[in-house]
């Protein structure tokens, strides 16, 4: 986890990852921001995360991306 | 001959009333309503003594929002839009700037509008202004007065001094741009064109005169679907919409994570990209899913009215490889300029500068930093002939298409918006406690990455930019120094920090 929140924040310096829920519905993370977030999470986690698992419930807070990343784990 | 922009709107009303000129997927106008509400917002400029002034134009992004332009050129007057997006220092600079009688909002924007410093004007809520009735004996005296080199729309573009710059373009530079861009990309009375840039840019000019020109629709998608590529296809698939013209990061939002393994782009068949460099395994992704499409590369700047050059993509490239960008539309001219004014040698590389009627009117009101960019034509002894130095360095390829070398200066293009480091360190340096800022670009991963000398800390210091800067421009990485590194001259030694960084 502490690994993600420095990708997120190195992305986003001002925002306080641990207590955002609405991280794509607000926008703060938008497509642009997104593009570099995923790429360096499947370097990092060596995961896939594909256009299946980019869905705002997938997104919207650092738990829940999270819990995207270990299921992906899990499943390889 | 056509001297008016809206001509384009008065033939397409007659042809096809009833159609559907623009929407968002739940809001939209049909040719005939987007005509009566342009005519009563023209109409309201006139009763109200409005004439060739600029009008702030403050709403969100939707078919009202476009209306509110092209009203506001029905009645004589240009628009100058600004943005929820932009933090709202930059908005009230904008304002100074450009000194609005009016500015047009609507209820999600009143309050902010109304927090702004006017010295001589008011807010007005488009809701309540687009109940006007027509006047059309004055719109008609409007139109017959219209001149084609008067201006038309005001879009501001980062400055380097901290202060943005007004573009102002006028009638007959859009028109002509206008012509060629459809001429090249093939638009018709049958595109269905998906907006994806805001309506604070000239970038947007592409949609709304392409779907005004031919009478066919366009699409502004909605921005959150750009963070969820599936959803985003399946509204190109549901609007059946043909033609796009997105920023290459879009572009690569779809490809790059298989999307397409998922769902394609059914009815997609003109594709056109610009504003920073395709990366090749991306675009051959596209390719690859969309063989019977059509891509074009676009490049040009804001200051040669939308864009300047293209190059549709026909032959096979391999990654590392650069899409050129190609030739001029036609009734424009590229120079290549060396430092001394004469024509770079053949094979070598010149500053990109353009001739011809795209070279926009100049910086609203700031004739010093016009007169650095736009110049005499240093060919042309003759007579008063005005030319634009894009600050771009390009060269020749032995096809003779145009390629980008590089910059001239600090200006990079981040996240698809072109941003001068200078802005940043400007703002920043206005903060009390900063004795020093120099911005350096990491291309590769694409940070911005900022250092400085003074008695804040980094955290703090981000918080503090936040109203000031719109968030592509907030830098990415701040580091807090001791010393910055200076050249022998006592300048900010930027490679030195560039050098600093890469080791870590």
């Amino acid at each position: 986890m502490d690994e993600l929140l420095k990708i997120l924040n190195d992305l986003r310096p001002n925002v306080d990852f641990t207590t955002q829920e609405r991280l794509i519905d607000d926008m703060i993370l938008d497509s642009l921001a997104l593009v570099s977030l995923i790429s360096e999470i499947n370097e990092v986690f060596d995961v896939t995360i594909t256009a299946r698992d980019i869905l705002p419930e997938n997104f919207n807070s650092a738990k829940a991306l999270y819990a995207l990343i270990q299921r992906l784990e899990d499943e390889e | 001959m056509q001297n008016n922009i809206l001509n384009y709107l008065r033939r397409t009303v007659q042809r096809v009333p009833d159609k559907t000129a623009f929407s968002d997927g739940t809001n939209s106008l049909t040719y005939a309503q987007l005509y009566e509400q342009t005519r009563r917002i023209g109409s309201y400029l006139c009763q109200n003594g409005l004439y060739q002034r600029p009008v702030a134009i403050f709403m969100r992004r939707s078919p009202d929002e476009v209306a509110a332009f092209l009203g506001t050129i029905t009645g004589g007057c240009f628009y100058v839009p600004v943005d929820e997006e932009m933090p709202s220092g930059r908005i009230q600079l904008i304002l100074n700037n450009v000194k609005p009688p009016l500015i047009i909002c609507d209820e999600h924007t009143k309050e902010a509008a109304e927090a702004f410093e006017l010295e001589d004007g008011e807010v007005v809520l488009y809701s309540d202004i687009v109940q006007t009735e027509i006047d059309s004996a004055a719109l008609e005296q409007v139109y017959r007065r219209a001149i084609d080199t008067d201006p038309l729309y005001i879009v501001f573009t980062s400055g380097s001094t901290g202060v943005p710059k007004g573009v102002a373009a006028c009638h007959r530079s859009v028109i002509d741009y206008i012509e060629q861009l459809s001429e090249a990309l093939g638009f018709n009375e049958n595109s269905v064109f998906g907006n994806q840039t805001p309506l604070y840019f000239d970038a947007c000019l592409k949609e709304i005169w392409g779907a005004i020109k031919f009478g066919g629709t366009a699409y502004l998608i909605p921005k959150n679907l750009f963070s969820i590529p599936v959803a985003l296809v399946n509204f190109l698939n549901d609007h059946q919409i043909n033609t796009i013209c997105w920023v290459v990061s879009a572009l690569t939002m779809i490809s790059a994570f298989g999307t397409f393994e998922v769902v394609k782009p059914e009815y997609l068949r003109t594709i056109a990209f610009g504003s920073e460099v395709f990366p090749i395994k991306q675009f051959n992704i596209w390719r690859k899913a969309l063989p019977e499409a059509s891509f074009t590369n676009l490049y040009g700047p804001t200051e040669g009215t939308g864009m300047c050059c293209y190059y549709h993509v026909e032959r096979e490239f391999l990654p590392g490889d650069v899409i050129p960008i190609g030739k001029p539309f036609p009734n424009r001219e590229i120079l290549l300029l060396t430092p001394e004014g004469t024509l770079a040698a053949e094979g070598q590389e010149g500053e990109i500068c353009i001739r011809g009627t795209a070279v926009t009117l100049g910086y609203y009101n700031d004739p010093a930093r016009t007169g650095d960019a736009f110049v005499q034509n240093p060919l042309n002894t003759a007579y008063p002939e005005f030319i634009y130095k894009t600050g771009d360095i390009g060269r020749y390829s032995e096809t003779g298409d145009l390629l980008f070398v590089s910059r001239r200066d600090y200006q990079i293009k981040h996240m698809g918006h072109r941003i001068e480091l200078g802005e940043i360190e400007a703002d920043v340096s206005l903060l009390p406690e900063i004795q020093m800022a120099a911005c350096i670009y990491d291309a590769k991963k694409k940070k911005i990455v900022l250092y400085y000398v003074g008695d804040i800390a980094e955290a703090e210091l981000t918080a503090a930019l936040e109203p000031k800067l719109p968030r592509y421009m907030l830098p990415n990485k701040v580091f807090k120094l001791a010393e910055m590194p200076l050249t022998a001259n006592k300048k900010i030694d930027r490679p030195a920090l560039k050098k600093a960084y890469e080791n870590g």
